[in-house]
């Protein structure tokens, strides 16, 4: 820095940006998520050209580039495919959750791709790639990827 | 296809908080060396490529901030959103177009001024996964653990690259973190998401880097030794997690084989003498190194603790101490490709390496790696 | 050795100010589609993908990396250009060099907005340096209001002048399946219609809109298998005016004089009103569709309201401007400059339908955006020398 600026204080403003959204879902995710809400079901879709089942569900498969018209229910086991744990409270973790927060990407049976959710009534020493879990749904639901509460261990 | 080459570099200090500087001060710094290392005014560059990100720099249109002190006023000018690596490809790109022969490209970002928790957890899908918040740190902890599970990689491994990565700082005046460190030091460091010590993980940082491409008609007519781009490649792989096996990354392998193809690169264990890739967390160097060819899958760990790695060692990684020591995001990349050029010139000063005839340098875009972009530069034609 | 290179296929979605029924990767992917049906190619045989919005629109950071499911980026290169609203121009600028470059036989470039889902003001406040700017800048229609009020002092414009603009653009619509607003609108209309910000009101000034538009360009070595009557791209150029809002020229749009002088000069077009046959501008409101073709060099500076009055650029006119129906019509920002490049495009190839201007040579594209940024793209018929 030059001398010009010697012994001025740097100023710092604070701000934040606050630009509201609110997401379409599409009728793809819409169908998802009434199916998970209403009926505590989760689907999926099915590509008609090779097969692959979609979890979360596309409209297109992003391989074949086709439309996946077939949908299909998803069990509501899986196996841990990979996980992850916080212990510092970051920022981007939600108010109602306290470390150490456990992730996982879960293979439920019927779906060929894995989904992201947490994993809880387990303490995180426990947890091993490749274990069994299930879903529980929360008490009350409004049609979001939080209608399922988290995943729990399956004997 | 028609050659380029790389004539002229700038870096900016990177630091934990440039307070005093805004994103023009930054690049008003980085610009002036590159042209000054090129021997060449402003007049001398007929047109421009920013790079940003309007998230990390909370406004929109993020290169307008740095439009002037790039000096695109009244230039052909456009700008790339992501790693620097992609805005010097784009500016790679320009220069053999037919439109332009010189290019400066320029690559930017302030971490200090934002929540990088909150910035990276914006690259969730709003619709599935984003109110479950992850962000970056848990995401690439999440991929760490698959790939630790897969190849049997321990925390003293992945600790390994932190301790050469910020004891290679102390060479390299620009780094932020010059650290002597044992791998115990990184294993007691914070836990932030398992397995990922805080010492595993890169900071985010300021910093600004500018790097100055040419067509081979004009490479030699100013007063820098060109550094010529061999072959170069980037690719993108599935978006969700459970679309891809985070153990692996398939974009990485597809990019660098492409750019070796291009290079003419048959063996890329003998031919690349230096690496300077996208250590963000510390488990992501050795990642990289295997998927790139550069060691077999799952092995990289040994050959780190034999030493292969050093910087006195017959493949340096990192020499500059990588973004373990300074990540500014989104200049990241082009701080690796400038970095090559300064070893391939024999300009490195006190972490410069023997043998530096080509050299790699690679980016990163989106999570866990999603994105890759590999660069082959070389000193000969 | 460089190579030439030609737009070869495009596809838009049918834009309309909601589209619920779709995410934003839907929404990209619909327009993808169209745009392989019209080249006749498959995703197989894209080499690589350039895609841009503005982020703040969407709330998604890494759109690139975010929209492959939708793009058909997976495993292939995939980059993001943003310049504000200028992006969708942009993006055909840096289609036009990845190919020029050899680097890539065939480019798929998409841009697409959901304005539907943010508040698209709050965002493009945050486009304005924080410390000097943002406080008292209000959006995008302050900026236009100051170049308008300038505009009028300096040539004795009225509204009534630009109000001609708002009619022949919503006039041009009505042939235009894909664009949002299809109703004919009178001058009385526009003059009524609320003020936003004077001299501007609000039937002068686009819609906010979902929708995406994509084009695929591709090399000489293979344009011409592809598609028997490619759109030849002549030239590209950018300029942006300023940083601070200070900085301007008020009343003239500086970055277009300059943009055009060198594309024109490039190309050896002397006299543009003469040798351009159509121009899709990017005309964010009615008013630039004055000022802005003064600065293009069209007409003498204050010439324009009188040469839009006498019907030039109508349909059937002289020099026919946004026969798409244009930016008032239809407003999916991050899309916009690029369906100014389709559209452009599709004049040049003939497969303009209703909207057809006849033996088109020539025709301009452009951007605007943020810092009074202009793109712009010269398409031709012919082979470029």
């Amino acid at each position: 820095m030059s001398d010009q600026f010697q012994g001025i204080e740097p100023m710092v403003y604070q701000s934040k940006i606050n630009v509201p959204y609110s997401w379409w879902a599409g009728d793809t995710a819409t169908r998802f998520f009434v199916a998970l809400r209403d009926e505590k079901k989760i689907t999926a879709t099915k590509c008609g050209a090779c097969g692959k089942v979609f979890l979360p569900p596309r409209k297109v498969c992003p391989l074949c580039f086709t439309e996946n018209a077939e949908w299909v229910n998803i069990s509501d086991e899986g196996t841990v495919l990979t996980f992850s744990v916080a212990r510092r409270q970051l920022a981007a973790i939600p108010q109602d959750r306290k470390v150490p927060v456990i992730w996982c990407l879960i293979k439920l049976d019927g779906a060929d791709t894995a989904m992201l959710h947490y994993l809880d009534e387990i303490k995180p020493e426990d947890v091993t790639i490749g274990m069994r879990v299930k879903a529980v749904f929360s008490e009350k639901r409004k049609g979001t990827i939080r209608d399922i509460s988290h995943f729990k261990p399956v004997k | 296809m028609d050659r380029a080459a790389i004539i002229g570099v700038g870096m900016t200090k990177v630091e934990k908080s440039k307070v005093r500087e805004t994103f023009a001060d930054m690049a008003w710094e980085a610009v002036n060396k590159a042209l000054a290392d090129a021997g060449m005014t402003i007049d001398d560059i007929d047109n421009v490529v920013t790079t940003s990100s309007d998230f990390w720099d909370g406004r929109t249109i993020s290169c307008m901030a740095v439009g002037d002190a790039s000096g695109a006023a009244d230039k052909n000018v456009s700008c790339v959103e992501g790693d620097g690596t992609y805005g010097a490809f784009y500016g790679y790109t320009r220069a053999l177009s037919g439109s332009y022969k010189t290019t400066l490209v320029t690559g930017h970002s302030k971490g200090s001024q934002c929540v990088s928790s909150l910035i990276t957890n914006a690259s969730f899908d709003p619709i599935y996964d984003r109110e479950l918040g992850m962000d970056m740190i848990t995401a690439c902890a999440m991929q760490a653990n698959a790939y630790m599970n897969r190849t049997g990689l321990r925390p003293e491994d992945m600790a390994m690259v932190s301790v050469k990565n910020h004891g290679n700082a102390f060479k390299n005046p620009l780094a932020q973190l010059p650290m002597n460190i044992t791998v115990p030091d990184v294993i007691k460091s914070e836990m932030i998401a398992d397995p990922l010590h805080k010492l595993d993980c890169s900071p985010v940082s300021d910093g600004c880097c500018a790097v100055i491409i040419a067509h081979e008609s004009v490479a030699t007519k100013f007063k820098q030794k060109p550094v010529w781009i061999r072959g170069l490649s980037f690719c993108t792989d599935s978006f969700f997690f459970g679309d891809r096996d985070l153990a692996r990354s398939n974009a990485l392998a597809e990019a660098a084989n492409n750019a070796y193809k291009i290079a003419g690169i048959k063996d890329p264990k003998k031919e690349i003498d230096i690496v300077e890739l996208y250590d963000a967390f510390t488990y992501q160097e050795l990642l990289w190194l295997e998927e790139m060819g550069l060691a077999d899958y799952g092995k990289a760990a040994k050959l780190l603790e034999a030493g292969k790695f050093n910087m006195d060692g017959p493949l340096p990684v990192n020499p500059s101490g990588g973004l373990l020591a300074g990540h500014p995001v989104i200049a990241a990349g082009l701080y690796r490709i400038a970095e090559v050029v300064m070893q391939l010139r024999g300009d490195a000063g006190e972490h410069q390496v023997k043998k530096a005839k080509t050299g790699l340098a690679h980016g990163v875009n989106g999570l866990c790696g999603q994105s890759h972009c590999v660069w082959i530069l070389d000193k000969e034609r | 050795m460089a190579k030439r290179v030609a737009i070869v296929g495009t596809g838009q979605t049918f834009h309309k100010s909601h589209r619920p029924d779709v995410n934003g990767q839907e929404l990209i992917n619909e327009a993808v589609q169209r745009a392989l049906a019209d080249a006749n190619l498959t995703m197989k045989d894209i080499n690589a993908i350039l895609i841009g919005n503005m982020d703040h629109f969407e709330g998604i950071n890494y759109v690139d990396c975010w929209s492959v499911d939708g793009s058909g980026g997976v495993m292939k290169p995939v980059i993001k250009i943003t310049t504000g609203g200028t992006t969708g121009a942009s993006l055909a600028v840096g289609g036009y060099h990845m190919v020029g470059s050899g680097m890539f036989e065939k480019v798929l470039i998409i841009g697409w907005e959901k304005n539907s889902e943010s508040d698209t003001t709050g965002a493009i406040t945050t486009a304005f340096d924080p410390v000097w700017d943002r406080q008292v800048f209000a959006g995008a229609i302050s900026g236009l209001a100051a170049e308008a009020q300038a505009y009028m002092a300096r040539y004795g414009a009225s509204d009534r002048d630009a109000a001609r603009v708002s009619v022949r653009d919503r006039k041009h619509a009505m042939n235009n399946p894909h664009a949002q607003l299809r109703k004919e609108i009178s001058l009385e209309d526009v003059l009524a219609s609320p003020m936003l910000a004077d001299p501007i009101h609000l039937l002068d000034v686009c819609p906010r809109t979902d929708g995406a538009c994509a084009v695929i360009m591709a090399s000489e070595d293979i344009a011409e298998k592809i598609c028997p009557n490619p759109d030849w791209l002549w030239g590209t150029g950018a300029r942006h005016s300023y940083a601070y809002l200070g900085d301007c020229d008020w009343g003239r749009l500086t970055s277009m004089e300059r943009v055009a002088k060198e594309i024109f000069k490039k190309a050896g077009i002397k006299e543009p009103r003469k040798e351009l046959d159509v121009i899709e501008m990017y005309q964010p409101y009615s008013f630039a569709g004055l000022i802005w073709i003064e600065d293009m060099g069209i007409v003498g500076y204050g010439e324009a309201p009188q040469y839009v009055a006498d019907g030039n650029t109508d349909m059937g006119g002289e020099l026919p401007i946004n026969p798409s129906g244009g930016v008032i019509a239809c407003n999916p920002i991050g899309a916009t400059g690029l369906i100014r490049c389709a559209e452009a495009a599709m004049q040049v190839m003939g497969k303009a339908d209703a909207r057809q201007v006849l033996d088109v040579n020539f025709a301009v594209s452009t951007g605007f955006g943020g810092c009074m940024w202009t793109d712009m793209l010269l398409h031709g018929k012919k082979k470029p020398n």
